[in-house]
């Protein structure tokens, strides 16, 4: 009991001295960090805005080179990191951020504010949850169980727009069952914005530029197997990855993948029930009509589409490119 | 302070009983049944129940679990029902990949892709769960019924699953394996073992599916190397449903009427079993058919030891190449056993006396039409004993009782 209660004074004592040394940021670390899930996106204090998304001190926003398919929105991509301590960077793979930061993505359509996803590194490991915008656009509620929306996607499709469920969160944010981020990797970053947040004493060092994946708006100039395999790694390779989601379909996505079999040539087909359709292989070289691969893509059916979850129309720049990678492979 | 040992003891046994706050959320269908059930599944902790009302349950999206030690319970298979007819999301009704997590006692009904699926779920139990597509059996059903994947430690009792496009009880590369007292039906595979070891499969009824109890293993998966696996006890009835699998999958190229197959593996025991009327083959032994590449995979059976079976009629309508001209060959009806011929004399040893039938395919890999068919006269031998224990840990036993 003695113990117990020292520990406490002594982590009372810690939260103040914190709360007195960084009287700038409004963020609400508590909120990060303790084990509760905040009823209300303002809880957090990420944004001094909500409705505007102006970013407190210590939010950034950034960008991804090529970023998920999510229905045509619009996302705002954020790194919170508190006072005092930074990221690393671990080469051209995922930012390694501190307990204590978190990760935050407003989807848009149409000018309108749908949901706020975050993702808070706790003591524990990280914790993703979804919040909804309410019809004035003031305040986020979180959405435990998730829900649906009735949208209108900029192509003019009239969708069931679906808010994942805390558990879809992990689905495809989990690495042998521990939850992680996806999104900030350094291939998947730009140089600038790396070198910005080194100068700004976040982040330890600017990674080593590999390979990047290239920007999608500048997919009419990069070779296409360049766009097609940044798009298989944003939109897949979170699942179809040893320890993924998807591991036992044995189909990698990754980037970084080499071996034909592993990316779906002459590869059958595992567990894919109907998903395979009449079709023998995931990739048929020269052949994009008989691969399992542009078959689900191109699926709208539930038990066919792929990926599983976060999209309810197809991306047709991300098709078209799969589809001329596979076209123009021997 | 120091407890007396047997004090310690009990308080030990105690806390894993029953853990200090465990609750029973009571869920009952109505409105808003997804958010809700859904809610409570997010919020259950290590030996909670969450207990689901009598009725249906009309779900729009798939539902997962993610708790460790969690029980989901259901007021029985027939009184209430998932029903997943309005699905528009997620490639299964459940996805559980959380340990230790029971699911007992409920329904689920036409999900757009997998039943229930489980996946990196170590000492998981499926007991009395019901998981049919209402529509009879069809290329658009959902693949699997019951789909754990990836686990250590499953247990599936007393469950009836109808209707998977692909395997009514699929167990995918994982080990320590019951699946028994089950009623599996109308599928294109009954039951699958597939890239799995140590499995039980006994006392299953398994009628009416294109194929009834199928032992794979496939290449170029993360798991392989399949084996160490028993079949006995089953009833094997009647597996005549035409195979409605879509092309690209490798039930596919399952024959319509077959009993037990076994693909490739490595001591699969099949005894006690009561094979009836299976028009194919009652039991079917083959090599992996495909082209391969992966240099880790062995494509061929190996010491498949048929033992004493029940053996009544099948054989009379075969679906292989050039099955009517074979069937007259041997009288009417193909052997109780047929195999594809490869895989050497390590292949099979056959216990009891039986009558069967090699298809003498010169290598892996070959086209049926290479088949040089000829009869075989098993003398009985003795043969080797499975080499290491098989089924679900014990402790999972307690979890499925009524």
């Amino acid at each position: 009991m003695r113990l117990l209660l020292a520990a406490f004074l002594t982590l009372t004592a810690a939260c103040t001295a914190k709360a007195a040394l960084h009287k700038t940021s409004v963020v609400n670390d508590m909120a990060v960090t303790a084990a509760a899930f905040p009823q209300t996106l303002s809880e957090y204090g990420f944004f001094t805005d909500n409705a505007a998304q102006h970013p407190a001190w210590g939010v950034t926003p950034y960008r991804l080179n090529t970023p998920l398919w999510s229905d045509g929105t619009e996302k705002l991509r954020f790194v919170y990191l508190p006072a005092g301590s930074k990221a690393n960077a671990q080469g051209d793979g995922l930012l390694d951020l501190p307990v204590g930061a978190a990760l935050i993505k407003t989807f848009k359509m149409q000018g309108r504010l749908i949901e706020t996803r975050v993702l808070l590194h706790r003591a524990g490991g990280w914790t993703a949850l979804p919040y909804v915008w309410n019809a004035q656009q003031t305040e986020a509620q979180l959405a435990l169980a998730g829900t649906r929306i009735n949208l209108v996607t900029p192509l003019g499709q009239a969708i069931s727009y679906a808010v994942p469920n805390k558990n879809q969160c992990k689905e495809c944010h989990a690495t042998a069952g521990v939850l992680t981020p996806i999104g900030p990797k350094a291939r998947n970053l730009s140089t600038a914005w790396l070198a910005d947040m080194h100068a700004a004493g976040r982040l330890d060092a600017v990674p080593a530029a590999g390979r990047r994946i290239p920007l999608w708006e500048d997919r009419a100039k990069v070779p296409v197997a360049d766009t097609a395999r940044g798009w298989l790694d944003v939109n897949c390779a979170h699942c179809h990855k040893p320890g993924g989601a998807a591991s036992n379909s044995g189909l990698y996505l990754g980037w970084e993948v080499a071996d034909p079999a592993a990316l779906g040539v002459g590869k059958r087909p595992v567990a894919a029930g109907r998903g395979a359709g009449d079709l023998a292989f995931g990739v048929v070289p020269g052949d994009p009509d008989h691969s399992i691969l542009v078959f689900r893509m191109a699926s709208l059916e539930g038990g066919v589409a792929m990926p599983e979850l976060g999209r309810a129309t197809v991306d047709p720049d991300g098709l078209a490119a799969v589809r001329a990678w596979i076209t123009a492979m021997r | 302070m120091r407890m007396p040992a047997t004090l310690f003891a009990a308080v030990s046994a105690l806390a894993l009983a029953a853990p200090l706050y465990a609750k029973t959320v009571p869920v009952p269908a109505g409105e808003g049944a997804q958010a809700r059930l859904q809610e409570a599944l997010i919020l259950a902790d290590a030996g909670d129940v969450v207990q689901l009302g009598a009725g249906r349950f009309a779900l729009t999206d798939g539902l997962s679990l993610d708790a460790k030690g969690v029980t989901l319970r259901g007021m029985g298979m027939d009184a209430t029902v998932l029903d997943f007819s309005g699905q528009q999301g997620a490639g299964e009704g459940l996805l559980v990949t959380s340990d230790d997590v029971t699911l007992r006692d409920f329904a689920i009904e036409n999900t757009k892709g997998d039943g229930i699926k489980s996946k990196g779920a170590d000492n998981i139990v499926y007991y009395r769960l019901r998981v049919t597509w209402t529509g009879g059996p069809k290329e658009t059903n959902g693949a699997y019924g019951l789909y754990p994947v990836e686990s250590t430690g499953v247990l599936i009792d007393g469950c009836k699953v109808s209707g998977a496009s692909d395997a009514g009880i699929y167990v995918g590369q994982s080990k320590a394996i019951t699946v028994r007292y089950n009623y599996v039906e109308s599928n294109v595979a009954g039951i699958e073992i597939e890239n799995s070891r140590d499995a039980l499969v006994s006392g299953n009824l398994v009628t009416r599916n294109t194929g009834g109890i199928l032992v794979f293993d496939l290449p170029s998966l993360p798991v392989m190397g399949g084996g160490n696996t028993l079949i006995e006890g089953n009833m094997v009835v009647g597996n005549d449903t035409p195979n409605f699998a879509p092309k690209g999958n490798i039930v596919a190229g399952v024959p319509r009427g077959t009993g037990v197959m076994v693909m490739a593996n490595d001591h699969v025991a099949i005894r006690g079993n009561t094979l009836v009327d299976n028009p194919t083959a009652q039991m079917l032994i083959v090599a992996y058919p495909n082209a391969f590449t992966d240099p880790r995979y062995n494509p061929f059976p190996r010491q498949i030891a048929i033992g004493a079976n029940r053996i009544v009629g099948g054989g009379d309508d075969p679906q292989i190449p050039g099955g009517d001209q074979l069937k007259a060959a041997f009288g009417g009806a193909l052997p109780a056993l047929v195999w594809d011929g490869l895989g050497g004399k390590d292949a099979l040893t056959v216990e009891a006396k039986l009558a069967g039938l090699s298809l003498n395919l010169p290598q892996q890999g070959a086209a049926a039409t290479a088949a040089r068919p000829e009869g075989m006269a098993f003398a009985p031998m003795p043969v080797m004993a499975l080499p290491g224990p098989v089924g679900a840990p014990a402790a999972l036993d307690a979890r499925a009782r009524p």
